[in-house]
């Protein structure tokens, strides 16, 4: 596919593919030798002889295990796993119906449900995080699990609800006719002719509530406060640090940690995942 | 044909008689409100109530713990007067005009490079997406560790490579600081504009690139004449988002510099959190926060407006 000579193979693909490999891979790699490398060799600056900063002969687990033994790393990882899905479920049942509401029933405020339902997809937590601090507290969720499963739906509703619209959209109408002439209530045959046709996109939108619920950051850092009740980013980031004190190897095995379950999550269904992001970007 | 039988058969012996509880249903206006009131429900009391509730406290001087009074618009007068915030509206702007264009040209290059046929395709369109797909906050925590001052690997690699001569305290120089978390933020959204585009750039046919090639276009006339307008739509929808997302941005400053050195580095989000979180002032931190909506409500305008004259179209 590529025309020309060798050089320019070499000059137009391959030098600039190399270079955004390790511009975009690097970090992971650098978190991946940080969290196995022992402190000795961690904490020998830059400029000194013998740094020999991509590899180690001594790679270790300890930081690992101080993570496990020493902090709470495994209550945070069954917390952010709960919360993740957990508010999965309800935003895709939610976006599940809001979706096929939207895309195959005639009712008054359609265009303008939607058109809402689309606006609160911009809307950034980070705008909203201190008034719903306080409704958090008021409705007595705060420092629990359930002040996230209930407010990231928020962020992960209309996401679903605008993939499954445009999967609903292609379902033809004459499969849900045929169904309903045969008998079929309207709502069974949303539920047993439209909706299986569907799963491909309850799956793209699945994946992504998860992967977006396992990374929030500001309303699980607000809302939560005691060490036990903390999802993965925020025990990472407040429990780690002591003041000045960064500890580098627990926090780098840490975030390796932290990260493999999304990894594998996404790795299994990237394909969907692609899917899913690329057709939200098409509307 | 068994569509057609069954079609008689129904008529004469199953007339639709569902159970009277469920015949409601039926109606659509009535199954639509039932669908759609969990939805409508959790976003009116998790978004447009605590909206309502922001603007309500922006004018009142309510602490942790302390109900408030009303005090007009005296926390937005007082913002505009002070210089960290200034710096965060500036900062803001910066950042995310910037990393979106960074962003943008990037994605851009690397779409068309990962649009061409080459061994190991999917496997590399698997891994470029890592930063996006991993949690921001603790990949952030390795960019942290390789801009240390101390230890850091940039300077070691930067050095061996004849281009620095001392040390560079990247997050301890105010300037140096926005350039660092510039770099994570491109870093992190790359891999979103790449793969967007790069399926924008696949539902081109490639018979009209060809076409163009045979009338003796160069290869950047048939990008810029024919691929780039055909892209232009799905580029202004990630433009739009991305700018949304970067203006709010909250993760990536919060854990490189905490809005340091010295409140260098605060977007609008960080600041407010420090001061609505943080010093417990919330009305001043909300006022703060509330103030990046007329930005916001800008892009979703001009997003709402070229949706629907894309669907007119």
């Amino acid at each position: 596919m590529i025309e020309g000579a060798l050089w320019r193979k070499w000059v137009f693909f391959y030098a600039p593919m190399a270079l955004f490999l390790l511009f975009l891979l690097f970090p992971f790699y650098w978190m991946v030798i940080t969290s196995m490398r022992p402190d000795g060799e961690l904490y020998r600056p830059w400029n000194s002889i013998n740094y020999n900063p991509f590899w180690t002969w001594k790679p270790t687990l300890e930081h690992v295990r101080y993570l496990f033994e020493e902090t709470l790393f495994a209550s945070w990882l069954w917390n952010t796993t709960f919360i993740a899905l957990a508010s999965t479920a309800i935003s895709l049942v939610c976006g599940v119906f809001a979706g096929y509401a939207l895309s195959r029933l005639n009712f008054p405020f359609a265009g303008s449900l939607g058109t809402g339902i689309f606006i609160t997809y911009l809307v950034p937590q980070t705008l909203l995080f201190i008034p719903l601090a306080e409704i958090v507290r008021n409705y007595r969720l705060g420092d629990t699990p359930w002040s996230l499963i209930l407010t990231y739906p928020t962020f992960l509703i209309p996401f679903c609800t605008w993939l499954m619209m445009g999967y609903f959209k292609a379902v033809p109408k004459e499969l849900e006719e045929c169904a309903r002439i045969d008998g079929a209530s309207r709502w069974q045959a949303m539920l047993y002719i439209v909706i299986p046709v569907a799963i491909p996109g309850i799956l793209s939108a699945g994946i992504f509530a998860f992967t977006l619920s396992w990374n929030e950051f500001i309303y699980a850092l607000v809302f939560l406060s005691s060490p036990q009740q903390k999802t993965v980013p925020v025990g990472v980031t407040s429990e780690l640090i002591r003041g000045d004190v960064f500890f580098w190897g627990p926090l780098m095995a840490g975030a390796l940690l932290g990260s493999i379950p999304v990894a594998i999550v996404y790795s299994f269904f990237v394909e969907h995942y692609v899917a899913g992001l690329t057709g939200s970007v098409k509307g | 044909m068994a569509i057609a039988e069954s079609r008689v058969e129904t008529k004469v012996y199953m007339p639709q008689a569902p159970r009277p509880r469920l015949r409601l249903l039926e109606d659509e206006r009535w199954l639509a409100f039932v669908l759609l009131l969990p939805t409508v429900v959790l976003l009116a009391t998790f978004i447009a109530y605590p909206f309502l509730r922001g603007i309500l406290l922006s004018v009142t001087d309510a602490r942790v713990g302390v109900p408030g009074n009303f005090v007009g618009l005296a926390n937005f007068y007082k913002i505009l007067n002070d210089g960290i915030f200034r710096t965060s509206v500036y900062n803001t702007f910066l950042y995310t005009g910037v990393t979106t264009v960074f962003k943008l040209a990037l994605g851009l290059w690397l779409a068309v490079l990962l649009n061409r046929n080459f061994r190991g395709k999917a496997f590399t369109r698997a891994f470029i997406l890592l930063p996006f797909i991993i949690p921001t906050v603790l990949s952030t925590f390795a960019w942290k560790w390789m801009f240390d001052p101390t230890f850091s690997v940039l300077n070691w690699l930067l050095y061996h490579l004849g281009l620095i001569t001392g040390r560079i305290n990247w997050l301890g120089d105010p300037q140096l600081a926005m350039i660092s978390i510039i770099i994570v933020n491109i870093w992190r959204g790359v891999p979103f504009f790449a793969i967007s585009l790069l399926a924008g750039l696949q539902t081109i046919s490639p018979e009209l690139s060809e076409a163009a090639a045979i009338d003796g276009a160069r290869p950047w006339q048939r990008f810029w004449y024919v691929t780039w307008p055909l892209l232009l739509p799905v580029t202004m929808v990630v433009v739009l988002f991305s700018v949304i997302q970067t203006f709010a941005d909250f993760q990536i400053v919060y854990v490189m510099t905490g809005g340091g050195p010295a409140n260098a580095t605060h977007l609008f989000a960080t600041y407010a959190y420090q001061i609505g979180i943080g010093t417990g002032l919330l009305s001043e931190g909300a006022a703060i926060s509330l103030a990046m909506f007329p930005a916001l409500f800008l892009v979703v305008i001009i997003q709402l407006l070229y949706i629907r004259r894309v669907e007119v179209r």
